[in-house]
C-alpha cells in the first residue's frame, strides 16, 4: 500500500501551493513555499528521481528560500495589490 | 525598511546553533560535492557550501559576514570554479596529445601513468570537474544573497 502516500504528498502540495499564492503576509508565502519545496523533495523521491529530489531540496528548500527571505528585508512584509 | 520587518533581535540560541551547525553543514557540502556514488554532484555541493555561509550570515549580520568572505573573493571563486572546469576538459585534449575529445576523462592515460594508478585515470578528473562547478555555484549564490540583502549605513539609517 504505497499509493496512499502520493495522495498524502498531492494533497499537501496543493495546500501549500494554494495557500502561498492567496496568502497575504508574503513571509508566510515564502515559508509555505519553503515546504511546498520540501513536499515536491519527498514525492521526487517517491517517483524513484533521487538525485532530482537533491537539487530540490538543496536549491529550493534552503537556498531560494533564503534568497526571497533576503529580497523580503527590501518590501513591506504585506503584499498590496488593486481590487 | 519599515519597522514592522526589522523588530528583530540578534539572538543568543541562534547564534550558538549557526555556530555549531555551519561546519558540519560544510563538510556535508563537501561530501556531497566529491562523494562518486549515490546521488549529488557539484551544484547540488555547491549550494549546501552557500547555505551554510547564508546561515552564519543570517544569525550574524551582513558585517561579519564581509569579514568573512569579501566582495572581491566572489568574482575570484566565480572564475576559479570556470577555470577548474574547463582547465580540466582542457587536460583532456593536452594529455593524450590531441587524441581525446574535451572532458573525454577516461583519455587521461599519462596520468595514470605519472600518479601509479591505474584506476585513477579520470577520476580525479571527475573531483575537479565537480569541485569547480561547486565553487561556482557557492560563489554565485552568496553574491546574489548579498545583492539583496546588503544594505549601505545610510540606507539602514533612513525611514
Amino acid at each position: 500500500m504505497i499509493v496512499p502516500i502520493d495522495f498524502v504528498l498531492l494533497f499537501f502540495l496543493l495546500v501549500t501551493a494554494i495557500a502561498a499564492i492567496t496568502l497575504k503576509d508574503l513571509f508566510a508565502a515564502i515559508v509555505l513555499l519553503g515546504a511546498y519545496s520540501f513536499i515536491m523533495a519527498n514525492m521526487w523521491l517517491q517517483l524513484g528521481a533521487s538525485d532530482v529530489a537533491f537539487t530540490e531540496a538543496a536549491v529550493g528548500a534552503g537556498t531560494s528560500t533564503a534568497l526571497m527571505v533576503a529580497a523580503l528585508s527590501r518590501l513591506s512584509r504585506k503584499a498590496r495589490w488593486e481590487k | 525598511m519599515n519597522p514592522e520587518s526589522t523588530g528583530y533581535k540578534r539572538d543568543v540560541i541562534i547564534q550558538t546553533t549557526a555556530k555549531l551547525m555551519v561546519p558540519f553543514i560544510l563538510v556535508f557540502g563537501l561530501y556531497v560535492m566529491m562523494g562518486s556514488e549515490g546521488t549529488g554532484g557539484g551544484f547540488q555541493g555547491g549550494c549546501i557550501l552557500a547555505a551554510a555561509y547564508i546561515l552564519y550570515v543570517t544569525a550574524f549580520g551582513t558585517e561579519k559576514g564581509r569579514v568573512m568572505m569579501p566582495e572581491s573573493w566572489n568574482t575570484f571563486f566565480t572564475s576559479l570554479g570556470l577555470y577548474l572546469y574547463d582547465g580540466a576538459g582542457l587536460v583532456a585534449i593536452i594529455l593524450s596529445l590531441a587524441a581525446a575529445q574535451f572532458l573525454n576523462y577516461s583519455a587521461i592515460w599519462p596520468l595514470a601513468n605519472i600518479l601509479g594508478i591505474a584506476e585513477a585515470r579520470g577520476y580525479m578528473v571527475a573531483f575537479v570537474v565537480d569541485v569547480g562547478i561547486g565553487i561556482t555555484v557557492m560563489a554565485a549564490f552568496v553574491s546574489q544573497f548579498f545583492d539583496l540583502a546588503w544594505k549601505e549605513k545610510e540606507e539602514e539609517k533612513g525611514e
